[in-house]
């Protein structure tokens, strides 16, 4: 940052539009300088040209001069169309001046000593007529095809970047590539300010353009290679290398779409904005999950973006119909945006470019890519890993929740990744079979899931027509079961656990009927007890009226005798009735 | 090529930039040449390019000094001072005299 500020000081900027390179050179190319893009046939020099001279005019008010040596005014005004720029409207309106340079070698005779003065002087007339502050020249070694004294043109091209120095234009000078040189004329020696390298490589049949600024005097730059992408938009630079990782971060968290998957990420589901990985062999429902999560994105009204790389729109809308996604209508309320590409359409690069090009028009929150595994076709491992690394990392800094799937092969180690991504994710999701019994069932756990309490339990993944959902697993009796072998093992667990509260009735039933055969024998011995004392009491009255009549009948008796004799047996009987007394 | 020809016409245009060293030789040499093998037969008209910068674009001019022959036909171009004869003569065509 404190370069930055250095070079502000040391070499004005001059922006050139073109996406991706002024970050690249901190602003732009050297002002009021000569810059050097060199590039085999088709690199893309002239649209680079073109494109920085037309951004110069309608965005930066900087009217240019495009001299070209190759092209007729006619085929320029063409391929300046191509772009969607007007060329002789904008030169209508004095923006945008050309001058075609035509020579032929064969009309032209060369006899003493010359100097190319007039062609200092048509691009000075150029410049003039338009108050132009950038130059094109496209591409100026043509002449040392057509002017035979190389030594006088060489001398002489020194003199005009000197004297395009002196006119205080930015200039742009093409030049083709050379064996060993960068150009073929060695045109760098001249021009020693900036110089900007654009090659095409072709890698397994798959095309590839980098750009490279090999110099770029009194500033920093990124020394790297940079991919870039012509469009129909013109030509788009990757800025992005591994940007550091001071990036910004939430603590929001967000829905997986799945209730029990949430409840496994510590309730809450992933933390918004960060990378999620989803591995898994073939079927084992990671376009399901994925399109779960792209609902429930789209639920809560966030745009999501979602690269398919195995299955057109149209097919995903319409298998997730069957686990009762209606993604469609996210797609016409432009919440869901579906980019469907084949991996080996173009090249790794140009993978990321377009990444970062849809990305940037559409402004996601959440970004799936279905999967990345297949991205591999397209370049070598290394080149994948370097590729989504700075994926993640742009993701990361726009705050956008990654999910990405990765399809991995029943021979590799399910916990590792081709792409050797790993220490990039945040939330790493497995989805496994499961063969049990000859039947195969999905399994999902979550192997890490930084910064959140989660889950370390294996759960059956089920897809049903109402969606997604997790059910525990069977582990009861030291052993994980399955689909219809847990639920076999849950049918028999209940039919046993009836049998045992069937028994348990019984045996209640059996308990009650013998307490009220026990209440009965008690009631029948108490019915008997009662008899015989009541039998008792009749007995003792029975005694009593004895007792009295005996009495009675003494007193009777005793009346009759009147004698002492009398008197003796009055006190036995008396003896007799307290004993009796005492025992009722 | 019918040099010879009485009714030929030879219209020469010579572009320069200034009262330059190789200007006034071109023109020196140009002169003499046509005395020479076109005597009667020519005209020279001198383009200065500094005066009239937006003729150079016309003729597609990028040498200084530059002949042209507009007539006769075909155009051609013959760039440098002039000053070798035989290659001049080619360059006109014109077919050294006996």
């Amino acid at each position: 940052m404190v370069m930055e500020k250095h070079d502000l000081v040391a070499v004005e900027k001059c922006p050139t539009g073109i996406r991706g390179l002024d970050q690249i050179t901190n602003g732009g190319l050297p002002k009021d300088r000569p810059t050097l893009v060199c590039g085999g046939a088709g690199s893309g020099k002239t649209l680079f040209a073109m494109e920085f001279l037309m951004h110069g005019a309608i965005e930066y008010g900087e009217p240019g001069v495009f001299m070209t040596f190759e092209e007729t005014p006619q085929d320029l005004a063409k391929n300046f169309y191509s772009l969607g720029f007007d060329l002789p409207e904008m030169m209508s309106r004095g923006l945008i001046e050309t001058d075609h340079v035509s020579i032929t070698r064969s009309e032209i005779e060369e006899t003493g000593e010359y100097d190319l003065e007039g062609l200092f002087i048509r691009l000075g007339a150029a410049i003039d007529a338009i108050g132009a502050k950038r130059v094109v020249l496209d591409t100026i070694e043509a002449l040392f095809s057509e002017l035979p004294n190389a030594t006088i043109l060489r001398a002489e091209l020194r003199r005009l970047f000197l004297w395009l120095k002196g006119r205080s234009v930015t200039a742009i000078v093409t030049g083709e590539s050379g064996d060993k040189t960068l150009t073929r004329y060695g045109l760098e020696e001249y021009v020693a300010d900036c110089v900007i390298l654009l090659d095409s490589r072709i890698t397994g049949q798959i095309a590839t353009r980098r750009m490279r600024i090999v110099k770029y005097r009194g500033a920093a730059h990124g020394a790297d290679e940079y991919p870039f992408l012509i469009d129909e938009d013109g030509i788009s630079v990757l800025p992005i290398t591994s940007l550091g990782l001071d990036y910004p971060v939430s603590k929001e968290r967000i829905s997986s779409g799945v209730h029990r998957l949430d409840a496994m990420l510590g309730g809450k589901g992933f933390f918004q904005g960060s990378t999620i990985l989803l591995s898994g062999t073939a079927g084992t429902g990671k376009t399901s999950l994925s399109a779960t999560f792209a609902d429930s994105a789209c639920r809560r009204g966030e745009r999501c973006l979602y690269f398919a790389f195995e299955e057109s729109p149209r097919q995903i809308i319409r298998n997730m119909e069957s686990i009762g996604l209606d993604l469609d209508q996210w797609v016409k309320k432009g919440l869901l945006k579906f980019h469907s590409a084949r991996p080996t359409l173009y090249g790794l690069e140009m993978h990321l470019v377009t990444f970062h090009k849809v990305i940037e028009a559409f402004r996601p929150q959440v970004f799936i890519v279905d999967p990345i595994s297949n991205l591999i076709d397209a370049g070598t491992a290394p080149e994948v890993k370097s590729v989504l690394t700075r994926l993640i990392d742009y993701l990361k800094m726009k705050k956008i929740s990654s999910f990405l799937t990765d399809l991995t092969h029943s021979g590799d180690s399910p916990e590792g990744t081709r792409e050797e991504i790993s220490s990039l994710i945040d939330t790493w999701l497995l989805l496994r079979d499961i063969e049990i019994k000859g039947e195969r069932n999905r399994g999902l756990y979550i192997l890490k899931s930084r910064g959140m309490y989660h889950s370390n339990q294996l759960q059956e993944f089920l897809i049903t027509n109402q969606g997604l959902d997790l059910v525990n697993i069977y582990t009861g009796s030291g052993e994980a079961l399955t689909g219809s072998a847990r639920a076999a093992q849950e049918a028999q667990e209940r039919a046993s656990e009836m049998e045992r509260r069937h028994e348990a009735d019984r045996i209640r039933r059996d308990q009650e009927r013998k307490r009220k055969a026990f209440e009965e024998k008690i009631a029948a011995l108490r019915a008997e007890f009662d008899a015989e004392s009541q039998e008792l009491d009749l007995l003792a009255e029975e005694e009593k009226e004895r007792q009295q009549f005996v009495t009675e009948e003494q007193s009777k008796m005793k009346e009759l005798r009147k004698g002492k004799l009398a008197a003796d047996w009055e006190k036995a009987p008396k003896r007799k009735l307290n004993g009796k007394k005492k025992g009722a | 090529m019918m040099s010879e020809s009485v009714e030929e016409t030879w219209n020469l245009r010579l572009y320069v930039a200034g009262q330059t060293p190789k200007s006034i030789t071109a023109f020196a040499n140009l002169k003499k040449i046509c005395e020479e093998h076109l005597a009667g037969q020519y005209s020279i008209e001198v383009v200065d390019l500094l005066k009239n910068p937006q003729l150079a674009k016309g003729d597609q001019i990028i040498a200084i000094p530059t002949l042209v022959r507009k007539l006769p036909e075909p155009l051609k171009k013959i760039i440098g001072d002039l000053a070798n004869t035989e290659r001049v003569l080619v360059g006109l065509d014109i077919r050294p005299g006996p």
